[in-house]
C-alpha cells in the first residue's frame, strides 16, 4: 500500500479535492491537511519537492495556483510519484482541456473517477490516458 | 471540451463553488458551508427531488465533508443514489459513500445487496463502479457476500473489469488473508493476461505477496525478467509510455518485485544482470521518470547478489544524481548512495564532499534523509562526530515526531560505537536533556545499567571512575530547570548508589540536591520515589560506613510531607526511609549493601522459609495445600493444561463462543468441561492461614529492589551483552574484537583513501571546516587536504555528457523503429503455458456506448445528443499518441516546458491577462493564449519552472489580485 492519499490544494491552503486511502476519521484529516499544507507552502522551488511528515513522506508538486500533495509510505519511489502527480495533470488537461483549479472545482466527481481509474488500494494501476478517460467520455455520452 | 456535457449543474451550485472559491479565510469559508449545511439539511429530505438534482445535492455533501465539516445528515442519500439506474447517478453515489463512510460504518450493510447486484449487470462500467466500491467498503465480514462474484468476473472479456476484479481480490487479502488464501493462484494466471493493464495491476498483489513468501514465488523469477525485458524493448502499446518512456511505472513495479526475488538469492540474481544492464543502458537520464526507474535500478541492484559491472553502473549514476543541482535528485542519490554503501562501502568516500554538503544544506528533507544515510555508515571511528552532529540538529528542531526518531537513533549509535564510557555517558546526557521525554524508558535503564556494571570488567578502577564522572556531571545538569522525568530517575538513581561512593561528595551534599530535586518536582510522583529511595540509600550507606547520621531540616520536613502523602507508595517509601535510619549498622548493611544493583536477588518461590511454621500447623491436625487447579476437582490436570489453554477451570465464561476449532484439539477439555463447573470447590475447608501466609521478605528491602533496574528484557547493545554475571569475561573479549576488527576496517580504508588520491591533484580551495569535517566522517585525516581534484571530475562528467548526448538519439531512433508495431504482442510471457490468447475483439466504443444507451435510461435527451455530436472529434482526439496528443492540443509550449525544465518561457509577454469566465473556456486558442500569458505573468512571480496552465479562480485573474493572493499565502503559511 504505497499511497496513503491524494490531495489538492490551493495556495491558500484551501482543499481542492482530497481522497485517502486508509480510513481517517474529519478531525484527523482536517489536522492532517493543515499541518502538511503549512509545511508545503511555506518551501520554496528549491527545495526537495519531498517532505517527512509523521510517518508519512508527502511528495508534492505545483501546477499556478494548485498544489497536488500526494502522501506516501516510506518503501515508495518519490521521483516516480512526482511523476504520477504529472500524469495526473497531463490527463486532466487531455479531458478538460488547459486544466484550471476552476475545472477541478466544478467538477469534482470527474476528477475523482479519473483517480478511481488511476489508483486503487493505494497502488497506480492505470497509466493509460485512454484508459482513464474511457469510461468518463462513455459516461458523459450516456447522460 | 467536456465542460457540461451530461454533468448537468444548476446556478445554485455553481454560485456554491464560485463563493468557496473566492473566500478569503478559513472563516470566510467555514461560514459559507455551514449556511450550505443549513440549506442542504432543509433541502435534501424534501420529496421527489430529481435525480439530477440530488446528485448535486451528493456533490455539495461531498464539499462540506472536503472542507472538514461534518454531513453524516445526507450519508443515506448517497446510499439511496447508490440503487439508481442512471450509471452516472449511481457512479457519484458509490463515489460518495466510498468518501464518506468507512468499511465498518452500519450503513454499509444497506450497500452489500447493490453491489452484489451491480456485479452481475450487463453493463461493464456499471460493474467497474460497484468493483470501486468493494475495493473501499468491503470489510472482512462482507467479503463472503462478494467474493465469488468478483472470482467469476476476473474472467470477464472487459480488461477493466479484470483489473478492477484483480485489485478487489488484492484488497480482499489485504483485509483477511485467510479469506482468499485458496484464490491466491488467481494472481499468477492474472500475470499472463494480455492486457498490460491487467498485468500491470497483478504486480501489486503479487508485490505484497513476495513480500511475505519469497521463496513460493522463486519460479516467476524468470517470467518478470522476461516481462521487464519486453517492456523495456518498447513491446507494450504505446499507450503506456509517459514521456519517451515505455511503461515507466510498470517498470518500476517489477524492479520492485525483482529487488525482492534476487536478495540473497544468487542463481535468481544472475537471471536478471542483462535486464538490469540493459535498462542502465537506454534509461532516459535526462527526464525524472527516466531517473525514477534508474532508482530503482539502483535499489534492485543493492539488493539482489551483487554484480560488479551493474555496482559500477549504479555507483556512475549516484555520482550523477549527486552532482545534479536539483535538490529532488540530490534527495535520490542520498538514499541510493545509503543502499549501495552496505555492499560497497569505499563508495561514499568519492562523494564525501557531496554529502556533507547535503548536511548543511538549510533544506531540512535533505538534511535528514543525510543523516540517514550517516545513520547507516557509522562505524567506531567516525561516531562521535555524527552522533554530535544528530544531537545538535535534535536541539534545533521543535516536530516531536522526528526528535524522538532522532534521539532513539544517537541512543542506538551511543550504545553500539561509544569509543570510551566517558563519552556516552555525556552523550547521554545531551538526549536526556534535550528530548528525555521522547526516549523509550528502556534507554534510561540501560543507561543506569551501564553505570552499574561498568565495562564488565575487572579494573574496578575504571569503574568506579566512570561513576565519579557520572555523579559530577549529574550534580551540576541539575541546577538546570525543567529536566526531563525519565533523566531524573536517572540521576536519583545514580546519585543514590553512588553519590557519596567516592568520598568526593559528603552525604549532606547529595541529600540536599536529592530533596531538591524532591521540593522542584513535586508534581512528579515517580521522580519523587527515586529520591526518596536515593535519600534512604544514601543514609543507609552513612550508617553501615559507622558514620552519623545528621538529616538535614529541608529533608525532614519532605519526611513529614511524605508520610502524610496520599500516595502510598510514597509513604511506604518514607516510613522504610524513617525505618532505616533507625537501624545499627549491621542490620543496614544486611537489606541495603553497598553497590549491589548488579546482585541477583535470590526469589525464593516454593516459600521454603516457611516450611517449618507449615510443618508444625500439620501437625497440629491442618489439612496440607491442595493447589488450586486440584481443589476444582479435575483429576487429569496436566493433562488438561497441556490440552488447552482457554478454558479456565471454574467459573463463568462472559466472552461470546469461539469459532468452532478442528475437533481434535477440543474434544477432551470440551468433556471435561461440564464437570469442572458442577463440582463445587471445596474451599472453605481449609483454614486460612495456609493461604494467607504473610508476604515474605522484609519490605525495606523489597523497597529497593523495586527501584533496581529491570533487567529483563532490555537488550544490550554496548558493554556486556547479557546480564547475567559470569558470561563477563567472554564477552568482554568479544567487545573488544569488535573493536579491533572496526579498527582494521578503518585502516583499509584510510589505505584505499592514499592510493585513489594519490593519482589526483589539489585545485580547488574548500573550506577548512567541511574538510575536516569529511575526514572525520569517511575516515583518513592526513590525506584531508587532498581531496578529490576536480580536474578528474570534470574529465570524468564531460565524458559521461558525450555518453548522454549518445543515449537519447539512440533511444530515439529505437523508438521510431518502434513505432511500425503498434500492437502489442498478444502474449506478454513466454511461460510456455497455454494461455488463453484468443484476443478480445477490440470493440467500437460507439457499439458499447449504443448498449450503455439501451440499459440506462437517458432523461434529457437534449444533453445526449450534444454529447453524441461532439463524440466524433472527441475520439479523434484521442486516437493519436499521447506525445503528438499533447501538442495538438493547442497547449505545446507548456506541456514541452514540463517535460523539459530548461525550456523556458517566452520573455516580455505583454498579453493582459483579463477576467476569465472559465466556464466557457476550452480550446479556444484565444483563451490559452490569455492563460499562458496568465502562467508567464505568475512566472514572474518566482514560481518554479514547471508550470501547467492553471488558472486563477474564478475572477482572480489579474495581476493585482494575484498579489494579493500571495499576501493570504504568507499570512496562511505563518
Amino acid at each position: 500500500m504505497g499511497i496513503r492519499f491524494i490531495l489538492m490544494v490551493n495556495k491558500q491552503g484551501q482543499t481542492r479535492l482530497a481522497q485517502y486511502y486508509e480510513w481517517l476519521t474529519l478531525e484527523e484529516r482536517r489536522a492532517l491537511e493543515g499541518e502538511i499544507v503549512r509545511k508545503c507552502l511555506a518551501r520554496n522551488e528549491q527545495q526537495c519537492s519531498f517532505v517527512e511528515h509523521r510517518n508519512y513522506k508527502i511528495v508534492y508538486r505545483r501546477y499556478a495556483s494548485l498544489f497536488f500533495l500526494v502522501g506516501v509510505d516510506n518503501e515508495e519511489n518519490e521521483l516516480a510519484i512526482l511523476e504520477f502527480i504529472h500524469l495526473l495533470v497531463e490527463t486532466m488537461d487531455r479531458h478538460f482541456g488547459n486544466v484550471c483549479e476552476l475545472d477541478i472545482m466544478f467538477h469534482l466527481e470527474k476528477a475523482h473517477f479519473m483517480l478511481e481509474e488511476m489508483v486503487m488500494n493505494g497502488s497506480v494501476v492505470e497509466t493509460s490516458k485512454a484508459n482513464i478517460l474511457s469510461p468518463i467520455q462513455l459516461m458523459e455520452k450516456a447522460s | 471540451m467536456g465542460s457540461q456535457g451530461g454533468f448537468y449543474q444548476s446556478k445554485e451550485f455553481l454560485d456554491l463553488v464560485k463563493s468557496i472559491g473566492e473566500a478569503r479565510s478559513k472563516a470566510e469559508e467555514d461560514r459559507i458551508v455551514l449556511h450550505e449545511i443549513d440549506t442542504l439539511k432543509r433541502r435534501i429530505s424534501e420529496p421527489d427531488i430529481p435525480k439530477r438534482k440530488m446528485k448535486e445535492y451528493i456533490i455539495r455533501l461531498v464539499y462540506i465533508e472536503m472542507l472538514g465539516h461534518d454531513a453524516s445528515f445526507g450519508y443515506i442519500h448517497a446510499v439511496k443514489m447508490t440503487h439508481d439506474d442512471s450509471l452516472l447517478v449511481k457512479r457519484t453515489g458509490y463515489l460518495a459513500v466510498t468518501l464518506f463512510l468507512n468499511e465498518d460504518h452500519d450503513l454499509i450493510i444497506l450497500i452489500v445487496n447493490t453491489i452484489q447486484k451491480d456485479l452481475k449487470s450487463d453493463n461493464y462500467l456499471v460493474v467497474c463502479a460497484a468493483l470501486n466500491a468493494v475495493c473501499k467498503l468491503i470489510n472482512e465480514e462482507t467479503i463472503p457476500a462478494v467474493l465469488p462474484q468478483v472470482v467469476e468476473l476476473l474472467a470477464h472479456p472487459k480488461e477493466a473489469v479484470r483489473k478492477k476484479a484483480i485489485m478487489a481480490l488484492h484488497r480482499f487479502y489485504q483485509k483477511s488473508p485467510s479469506s482468499v488464501s485458496h484464490l491466491i493462484s488467481n494472481f499468477r494466471k492474472r500475470l499472463c493476461d494480455n492486457d498490460p493493464g491487467v498485468m500491470g495491476a497483478t504486480l501489486c498483489p503479487l508485490f505484497d505477496l513476495i513480500t511475505l513468501d519469497v521463496n513460493s514465488y522463486k519460479d516467476l523469477v524468470n517470467s518478470f525478467v522476461s516481462i521487464l525485458k519486453q517492456v523495456a524493448e518498447r513491446r507494450l502499446s504505446k499507450a503506456y509510455d509517459y514521456h519517451q518512456m515505455p511503461a515507466p511505472f510498470i517498470q518500476i513495479k517489477l524492479l520492485k518485485i525483482l529487488a525482492l526475488l534476487g536478495s540473497g538469492d544468487k542463481q535468481a540474481s544472475e537471471n536478471m544482470y542483462t535486464v538490469l544492464g540493459d535498462i542502465f543502458r537506454k534509461c532516459d537520464s535526462s527526464s525524472n521518470i527516466g531517473n525514477a526507474v534508474f532508482y530503482e535500478c539502483i535499489c534492485c541492484v543493492s539488493s539482489i547478489y551483487p554484480n560488479p559491472r551493474l555496482l559500477d553502473s549504479a555507483a556512475d549514476v549516484i555520482s550523477r544524481f549527486l552532482k545534479s543541482d536539483s535538490h529532488n535528485l540530490k534527495y535520490m542519490g542520498i538514499d541510493a548512495l545509503g543502499r549501495l554503501i552496505k555492499i560497497s562501502p569505499e563508495i561514499a568516500e568519492q562523494h564525501q564532499l557531496a554529502v556533507i554538503d547535503c548536511l548543511e544544506d538549510p533544506d531540512d528533507t535533505l538534511k535528514r534523509k543525510t543523516f540517514e544515510l550517516l545513520y547507516k555508515m557509522t562505524k567506531s571511528t567516525n561516531v562521535d562526530v555524527i552522533v554530535d552532529r544528530m544531537i545538535d540538529y535534535m536541539i534545533s528542531i521543535n516536530d516531536n515526531h522526528y526528535k524522538t526518531e532522532i534521539a532513539s537513533r544517537c541512543v542506538e549509535l551511543a550504545e553500539q560505537f561509544a569509543p570510551s564510557n566517558q563519552w556516552f555517558i555525556q552523550t547521554m546526557n545531551k538526549v536526556f536533556e534535550h528530548a528525555g521525554d521522547l526516549v523509550n524508558i528502556k534507554v534510561a535503564h540501560n543507561l543506569m545499567r551501564l553505570i552499574a556494571e561498568g565495562f564488565g570488567e575487572d579494573d574496578d578502577n575504571a569503574d568506579s571512575k566512570l561513576r565519579s564522572s557520572a555523579v559530577e556531571s549529574y550534580l551540576r545538569i541539575l541546577g538546570e530547570p525543567n529536566l526531563p522525568s525519565v533523566f531524573l530517575q536517572v540521576i536519583c538513581w545514580v546519585l543514590g548508589e553512588y553519590g557519596t561512593a567516592d568520598g568526593m561528595f559528603s552525604a549532606s551534599d547529595i541529600t540536599g540536591k536529592l530533596c531538591d530535586v524532591a521540593e522542584a518536582y513535586s508534581s512528579d510522583e515517580t521522580v519523587k520515589a527515586y529520591a526518596v529511595t536515593a535519600l534512604m540509600k544514601t543514609y543507609a550507606f552513612e550508617i553501615a560506613a559507622g558514620r552519623k547520621v545528621d538529616m538535614l531540616p529541608e529533608c525532614q520536613s519532605l519526611m513529614e510531607e511524605l508520610l502524610a502523602s496520599h500516595s502510598t507508595d510514597l509513604q511506604q517509601r518514607a516510613y522504610e526511609l524513617q525505618a532505616v535510619i533507625g537501624l545499627d549498622a549491621h542490620a543496614v548493611e544486611g537489606i541495603m549493601p553497598s553497590d549491589a544493583s548488579c546482585e541477583d536477588i535470590e526469589v525464593d518461590k516454593g516459600l521454603s522459609f516457611l516450611n517449618g511454621y507449615i510443618q508444625e500447623a500439620i501437625e497440629k491436625g491442618a489439612q496440607p495445600y491442595i493447589s488450586e487447579n486440584e481443589r476444582s476437582g479435575v483429576l487429569n490436570m496436566g493433562n488438561f493444561r497441556n490440552q488447552d489453554h482457554h478454558e479456565p477451570s471454574h467459573g463463568l465464561r462472559f466472552e461470546a463462543y469461539e469459532l468452532p476449532k478442528p475437533v481434535v484439539q477440543s474434544r477432551i477439555p470440551q468433556a471435561l468441561l461440564p464437570s469442572t463447573e458442577i463440582v463445587p470447590v471445596p474451599e472453605p475447608m481449609y483454614p486460612r492461614e495456609t493461604y494467607q501466609t504473610p508476604v515474605p521478605s522484609n519490605s525495606s528491602s523489597a523497597g529497593s529492589a523495586e527501584l533496581k533496574l529491570r533487567l529483563d528484557g532490555v537488550q544490550k547493545k554496548w558493554g556486556r551483552p547479557t546480564y547475567t554475571p559470569e558470561t563477563s569475561t567472554s564477552s568482554s573479549t568479544s567487545q573488544k574484537t569488535v573493536n579491533g576488527a572496526a579498527q582494521v576496517e578503518g585502516a583499509t580504508t584510510l589505505n584505499s583513501t592514499r592510493e585513489t588520491y594519490a593519482s589526483r591533484k589539489p585545485q580547488v580551495e574548500i573550506s577548512h571546516e567541511k574538510q575536516k569535517l569529511a575526514a572525520s566522517l569517511f575516515g583518513g585525516s592526513s590525506k584531508l587536504e587532498k581531496r578529490p581534484a576536480t580536474g578528474h571530475k570534470v574529465s570524468k562528467a564531460s565524458s559521461h555528457v558525450v555518453e548522454k548526448s549518445h543515449v537519447p538519439k539512440s533511444s530515439k531512433e529505437v523508438a521510431s523503429e518502434k513505432t511500425a508495431p503498434a500492437q502489442p504482442p498478444p502474449d506478454l510471457l513466454d511461460l510456455g503455458e497455454p494461455t488463453d490468447t484468443s484476443t478480445v475483439p477490440s470493440l467500437d466504443p460507439f457499439r458499447q456506448l449504443e448498449g450503455l444507451l439501451d440499459t440506462t435510461q437517458v432523461a434529457s435527451a437534449a444533453n445526449g445528443a450534444t454529447a453524441a455530436s461532439r463524440s466524433p472529434d472527441v475520439t479523434a482526439l484521442y486516437a493519436d499518441t499521447p506525445p503528438v496528443g499533447i501538442h495538438n492540443m493547442g497547449d505545446a509550449d507548456l506541456l514541452s516546458g514540463l517535460s523539459n525544465p530548461s525550456v523556458t518561457n517566452m520573455p516580455g509577454a505583454t498579453a493582459k491577462p483579463q477576467l476569465t469566465q472559465s466556464s466557457g473556456k476550452g480550446p479556444n486558442p484565444k483563451d490559452s493564449l490569455e492563460k499562458d500569458a496568465l502562467v508567464r505573468q505568475m512566472d514572474m512571480c518566482g514560481q518554479r519552472d514547471c508550470h501547467i496552465n492553471m488558472i486563477q479562480p474564478y475572477g482572480i485573474g489579474g495581476g493585482l489580485k494575484i498579489q494579493e493572493r500571495a499576501e493570504t499565502l504568507v499570512l496562511c503559511s505563518i
